[in-house]
């Protein structure tokens, strides 16, 4: 094999960008990337592929069998929403495990001997994952629509809901990002997120309304931000609401609340995330 | 700017916990030269290649890469260096043409050059066949080549390579050799860590060897060599004989030690072409017949030994032993 000399060579490699251009080419190289990560990730493609068709076929078959609305809504009108917030909830999770394994491999060593931006790392995977919960969200609709599902609002309304969605899952992937860097490897980072993400995906007015769940349990779903989300989507989508009853400020003002929540979440996550990760990457 | 060193390091020091990683070390490249950091595992290598690559901040001492400080001006640095970090810093889930795109992409070129220069680089280390691949397709010796790719996508002045060959066949070995002997022309400036003296020799100008955080010799390969006593001869003999001693005297360059049962003899020798042979005549001139005849290259251990007094073992186990034949070693 004959090497040519390295140094050598016909391509210009003097650095053409600077300033906020650079720092956008470098969230989108790594967004890039991302999402080749998770095209080529079989358990993480799943999630946000094959997970969200066959939660939304189980929920509605067989908690729509057994779950009784009242005022003749059907329970696919009123799951959806739910379904949406439950899968877009555990999916986020995936920004823990990918941060985690990237932190767990010599990748991120190459990435800071670069002259690059370095909290294009951070926003990188935070754009890959809010990608992923846009595809996520759209096989949920199109799941929906196939088992009965109707928004009844307008068109705007319609997509102002799924922007609601989206807004939460993002803020989600920051808080999950704390958690990725923080967590010694991919598999804790895992487990600790189920055990987290799952119940507050749960406790809430998702899958069940909450006037039947026990007082603690009650008082908890109806101030969980999932609660919020999911109401704010009904309200937008004029699906059943049974929360439209319930008199606290949130289930009062869900849109109001929603996007309060995500801001809230952003701004202590968004931050923290960048301080966790400058420390764990500090030597 | 011409005769300050491209690297120097004055005093690091580096710790971890109770261990001292580094303990005062010094270090100059010259512009254009190849120095090579020899020494065992957790001898601290590694820590002072993070060091001098941003990585790790010093606890103490400085020290700069083309003038700039590495931990106050560490952009600057960022800018003039390629990186090659023993553990594989490519993306495994990616082409290797990805990879390389996605380094010169987050290294501020633009699209187009960055496509081209990945293309160039694909050719020039003979992954043009492999380019579109996903990594997990890659052996060992490819990846380690896509790895150095990396490093060179800028086309930078200083390149640093932390054990570039550990854990490859012979044959990559001598792949990559032949690779890093190609980047040494053009003044490009290089920093290597080896486990390998043999590597040391082959590649670099000087040698710095690196024990327990500190600099413990620092010269040519010729000049580690003779401190170590060069080469020795072990002669196994079919049956003692007393005139064997005498008959290698003329051959050897110390005292010959004969070992108790008087079959093994064993002297350092300035190993030459054909001493083998030189010595199995003499000996059969003399009616004494040889089983076996070895000339012995210094090693690293025996680099360590002359040098410390002590063996070149770990404090822990080493990740990664030297790929070399299976009973190659005693």
């Amino acid at each position: 094999m004959t090497i040519a000399l390295p140094a050598t060579g016909t391509v210009d490699t003097t650095p053409r960008t600077d300033g906020i251009v650079r720092k956008v080419a470098d969230v989108v190289a790594l967004t890039g990337r991302n999402l080749v990560h998770i095209a080529r990730e079989p358990a993480q493609l799943s999630d946000v592929t094959v997970q969200p068709v066959l939660f939304t076929l189980l929920f509605v078959y067989v908690f729509g069998a057994g779950v009784s609305l009242g005022h003749g809504g059907t329970y696919a009108n009123f799951a959806i929403a739910g379904l949406l917030a439950l899968n877009l909830t555990t999916s986020s999770m995936g920004t823990a495990v990918g941060l985690s394994t990237d932190l767990n491999t010599g990748v991120i060593d190459r990435f800071r001997t670069l002259p690059m931006w370095r909290p294009a790392v951070l926003v990188g995977r935070s754009l890959a994952d809010l990608s992923t919960a846009v595809v996520c969200a759209a096989i949920v609709a199109v799941t929906g629509l196939v088992v009965g599902w109707r928004p009844g609002g307008s068109f705007l309304a319609t997509l102002a809901g799924f922007g609601i969605f989206l807004l939460f899952s993002y803020a989600l992937s920051w808080g999950c990002a704390c958690l990725g860097i923080v967590s010694k490897g991919p598999e804790s980072a895992q487990g600790v997120g189920l055990v987290i993400l799952f119940p507050l995906a749960i406790v809430s007015n998702a899958l069940v309304p909450t006037q039947h769940m026990p007082p603690v349990l009650r008082t908890i779903a109806d101030w969980n931000p999932v609660s919020a989300v999911a109401a704010a989507a009904r309200d937008l989508w004029q699906n059943p609401n049974p929360s439209a009853s319930i008199q606290n400020w949130p289930m009062q003002h869900p849109i109001a609340a929603s996007l309060l929540w995500s801001i809230v979440l952003i701004a202590v996550f968004a931050p923290l995330a960048t301080h966790l990760y400058r420390r764990r990457t500090a030597n | 700017m011409a005769d300050e060193p491209t690297i120097r390091a004055e005093g690091l020091a580096k710790r971890f916990g109770d261990t001292k990683a580094l303990d005062g070390v010094d270090l100059d490249v010259p512009a254009g030269s190849i120095l090579a950091v020899l020494g065992p595992n957790g001898a601290g290598k590694t820590t002072a290649v993070r060091i001098l690559t941003t990585l790790t901040t010093p606890d103490a001492g400085r020290a700069w890469v083309g003038g700039h400080d590495v931990v106050r001006e560490a952009a600057a640095v960022r800018r003039s260096i390629g990186v090659t970090a023993q553990d594989a810093t490519v993306d495994g889930l990616l082409t290797g043409r990805q990879n390389l795109v996605m380094i010169g992409r987050l290294s501020g070129l633009r699209r187009a050059d960055a496509r081209h220069r990945a293309t160039e680089l694909l050719e020039q280390f003979g992954l043009a066949d492999a380019a579109d691949r996903v990594l997990t397709g890659y052996s060992g010796g490819m990846r380690r080549r896509l790895d150095l790719a990396a490093g060179l996508v800028t086309k930078p002045p200083v390149l640093f390579l932390d054990e570039p060959t550990t854990g490859l066949d012979p044959t990559s070995r001598v792949r990559m050799w032949d690779v890093i002997r190609g980047l040494v022309t053009d003044g490009v400036t290089l920093l290597l860590t080896t486990q390998y003296l043999d590597e040391a020799d082959e590649l670099a100008d000087r040698i710095v060897v690196i024990d327990h955080g500190r600099v413990i010799a620092d010269g040519t390969s010729g000049e580690l060599k003779a401190d170590t006593g060069g080469a020795r001869l072990e002669v196994t003999l079919s049956v003692p004989a007393d005139a064997a001693a005498d008959a290698l005297a003329p051959f050897v360059a110390g005292p010959v030690h004969v070992s108790h049962d008087g079959r093994r003899l064993r002297a350092p020798v300035r190993s030459g072409s054909g001493l083998a042979t030189t010595v199995v005549r003499a000996l059969d001139g003399a009616g004494i017949a040889v089983d076996d005849v070895e000339v012995h290259q210094p090693s690293l251990d025996d680099v360590f030994f002359a040098l410390t007094g002590h063996p070149s073992e770990p404090d822990d186990p080493p990740a990664e032993e030297p790929a070399e034949p299976i009973g190659a070693h005693a």
